[in-house]
C-alpha cells in the first residue's frame, strides 16, 4: 500500500535544475517582441542600447524562457521537464492536474546575448488538502533561482501552484 | 502621482498570438496550440494564452508607459480566466505607490468587463534627472 508521502519531507527540498539548453540570442529575443509588438527602443535601436544598457539586453520578462529545456535532443529517451519539482509533488502526491495560480518574477542582472543561466528550484511551502471547484487538492510554491554563467543573480520566479484531483475521477 | 491611470491598452487576442507566444516562450505545452486537447482534455474553450506570454505583454504595456529608462524589477499576477482567440484584452494600470526611483503600479487585465488577469508591478524610473535605473548600484526590487 503507498504511504502518504509527509510534507516536512518535501518542504525546503531542493533540485539543481542545471544549466539552461538555450543561450540567450538575438534569435530568440525578436519573436518574443514580435509576439508581444513590443516597440521599445531599447530592444530594436542600437543608440539608445549603447547608451541606457551598455548594448543589447534580453526583455527581463523572458526569464523563464531560457531555463525551458529542448523537446528533444540527440540521445534524450525521456523529455526533461521545466519545473522538475512540481512534476514529482504532483506525483508523490497523487495529483494528476496542476495549475498555476500566481506567477511572480523578481529580477535582477539582465541577461545579454551569449549568456546562458543555471537554474535551482526549491519548494518554500506545501499546503493542507482543501476541496475547491477544480477538485480536490494542495497549494504549493515553488521558488525557481537563476544566475548567470557569473553565478550573478538573475532573477527569481515564485509558482504558486494548485495540483488536485479531478472531481469524476476515482 | 498615486491614483494616475496608464493610458488604457486594447489588444485583440487571435490564435496567431497565442501560438506565437508560447513558441516565443518555447512553451510546447499542448493546451496552448492544440484546439481539440484544450476543449477536451484541458475543458477550456480554446486554446490560450500562456503564462510567459502574459509576463510580456505586462512588460510591454509597462515599459510603453515608462520609456526605455524603465526597468522591471518586480511582476506578480493572477491570470483568473483562459484568454482565447476572439477576446479583446483590456489593459488598464493604475500608480499605487512612488517612492525615490520606483513605481508600483496596479494591474488589471478585463475581457468583456471581467477580470482575466490582475497584477501588481514595481518599475524602477530615473530617480532623478539623469539617473539610470539599469546601472543603479543599490538594486532593492
Amino acid at each position: 500500500m503507498k504511504t502518504e508521502p509527509r510534507i516536512e519531507d518535501w518542504v525546503g527540498r531542493t533540485l539543481e535544475a542545471g544549466e539552461g539548453e538555450v543561450v540567450v540570442e538575438e534569435g530568440y529575443i525578436r519573436p518574443w517582441l514580435e509576439a508581444t509588438e513590443n516597440a521599445n527602443p531599447l530592444y530594436w535601436d542600437e543608440r539608445v542600447q549603447r547608451e541606457i544598457t551598455g548594448g543589447p539586453i534580453a526583455p527581463p520578462s523572458m526569464l523563464s524562457v531560457w531555463m525551458r529545456p529542448l523537446n528533444w535532443r540527440p540521445g534524450r529517451v525521456k523529455a526533461r521537464r521545466p519545473l522538475e519539482l512540481h512534476f514529482l509533488l504532483k506525483e508523490a502526491f497523487d495529483l494528476p492536474e496542476g495549475v498555476v495560480t500566481e506567477n511572480e518574477m523578481t529580477l535582477h542582472t539582465p541577461l545579454r546575448p551569449g549568456d546562458h543561466v543555471r537554474v535551482q528550484e526549491s519548494i518554500r511551502e506545501i499546503g493542507p488538502l482543501r476541496e475547491t471547484n477544480l477538485g480536490v487538492g494542495r497549494k504549493w510554491i515553488v521558488d525557481v533561482t537563476y544566475t548567470n554563467q557569473l553565478g550573478e543573480l538573475v532573477g527569481v520566479e515564485t509558482y504558486r501552484m494548485f495540483g488536485y484531483k479531478r472531481r469524476s475521477e476515482p | 502621482m498615486p491614483g494616475e491611470r496608464l493610458p488604457t491598452m486594447e489588444v485583440p487576442v487571435t490564435a496567431r498570438m497565442i501560438v506565437f507566444g508560447a513558441a516565443a516562450s518555447r512553451d510546447w505545452q499542448p493546451q496552448h496550440h492544440d484546439h481539440t486537447w484544450a476543449v477536451e482534455r484541458a475543458g477550456t474553450r480554446d486554446i490560450f494564452l500562456n503564462t510567459p506570454t502574459m509576463a510580456g505583454w505586462l512588460e510591454r504595456y509597462l515599459t510603453d508607459w515608462t520609456g526605455p529608462y524603465g526597468r522591471l524589477g518586480r511582476l506578480t499576477f493572477k491570470m483568473r480566466k483562459p484568454m482565447c482567440a476572439g477576446d479583446t484584452l483590456v489593459f488598464d494600470g493604475v500608480v499605487e505607490e512612488i517612492s525615490t526611483g520606483w513605481v508600483d503600479v496596479a494591474l488589471t487585465l478585463t475581457v468583456g468587463g471581467e477580470v482575466a488577469t490582475e497584477g501588481r508591478a514595481r518599475v524602477a524610473v530615473p530617480a532623478r534627472e539623469g539617473e539610470n535605473p539599469w546601472v543603479r548600484e543599490r538594486w532593492d526590487p
